[in-house]
């Protein structure tokens, strides 16, 4: 398993709502800062500080172009992050898909109070 | 609906894992599999070839719960919850330790399990709350252990199997 801890700062930067949004708007391709401040009432330099989390938790990289430096995913990582709650729901339906067998099991065993179905 | 389909994980705040699911049983049945030995040690599962082999409960407020999933090699975790609300068939508040055999001991999980009525079904949620997002995140990646998602799949097998 890697180590944890610069999952922390992914966590972290997926904690807030705006950064989930950003992320959401580049996985349909590279955009710019301007580009990423025009849906929300914030300031450039605003975004430019999200920006800067995203970039530091790895989920987003920067390159420069000119004067521009677009912003793209990295999806890899996102892709890790996704993979421990898929994981975590793994492990849990497991477990409530035998509660599912088992609740049937227990109604057959006492007599219902009323017929559904 | 199929029952899976209600299924849902998510993270509502650094701090805390939400887990929903509903259930096709009046809830007094789904509050029982959740609180007593003989049909907790049917469903609460660990590695294949494990199985819980201590689920001592005293439930009620101020009470305690001691249990211990072994496996064949001799290997072992256990689990500990002090009680702070005990309210059949709709609600329980732990806190919960995990005492692994080896490594780093987990964060402390502070757990409230309420069941609701849902037509004939019953809907369950379960919030995991811990002290700080590291924990958090341990608990969650701890469900990602390659072994052991792999073991509750064969376990599923045994099951299956056992009962045929």
């Amino acid at each position: 398993m890697p180590d944890s801890s610069p999952l922390d700062a992914t966590f972290a930067a997926l904690a807030d709502p705006t950064r989930r949004a950003i992320l959401a708007r580049l996985a349909t391709g590279e955009a710019s800062v301007k580009a990423l401040a025009e849906p929300f009432t914030m300031s450039q330099p605003a975004i430019s500080k999200h920006l800067r989390v995203l970039e530091r938790a790895g989920l987003i990289s920067r390159r420069r172009v000119a004067q521009r430096r677009p912003c793209r995913l990295e999806a890899r990582r996102l892709a890790q992050v996704n993979r421990w709650l898929e994981d975590f729901r793994r492990l849990w339906e497991g477990r409530y898909q035998k509660l599912d067998a088992l609740l049937d099991e227990m109604k057959g065993l006492t007599p219902k109070p009323k017929r559904s179905r | 609906m199929n029952l899976s389909d209600t299924f849902q994980v998510t993270l509502p705040s650094d701090t805390e894992i939400l887990v929903k699911r509903e259930f096709d049983a009046p809830r007094e049945a789904v509050f029982n599999a959740h609180t007593k030995p003989e049909l907790l040690e049917r469903w609460m599962t660990g590695p294949p070839g494990w199985s819980l082999t201590r689920c001592d409960l005293d439930l009620r407020a101020g009470g305690s719960a001691h249990y211990e999933w072994k496996g064949v090699d001799g290997s072992g975790f256990g689990l500990r919850q002090t009680i702070h609300e005990f309210v059949p068939p709709s609600r329980m508040v732990t806190t919960e330790r995990f005492e692994m055999g080896e490594g780093a001991p987990m964060g402390v999980q502070y757990v409230t399990l309420e069941f609701a009525d849902a037509g004939e079904r019953t809907h369950m949620t379960m919030t995991l709350r811990y002290d700080d997002q590291a924990s958090r995140d341990g608990a969650l990646a701890s469900g990602m252990d390659k072994g052991m998602a792999a073991s509750y799949d064969k376990l599923d097998l045994a099951l299956t199997g056992a009962r045929a």
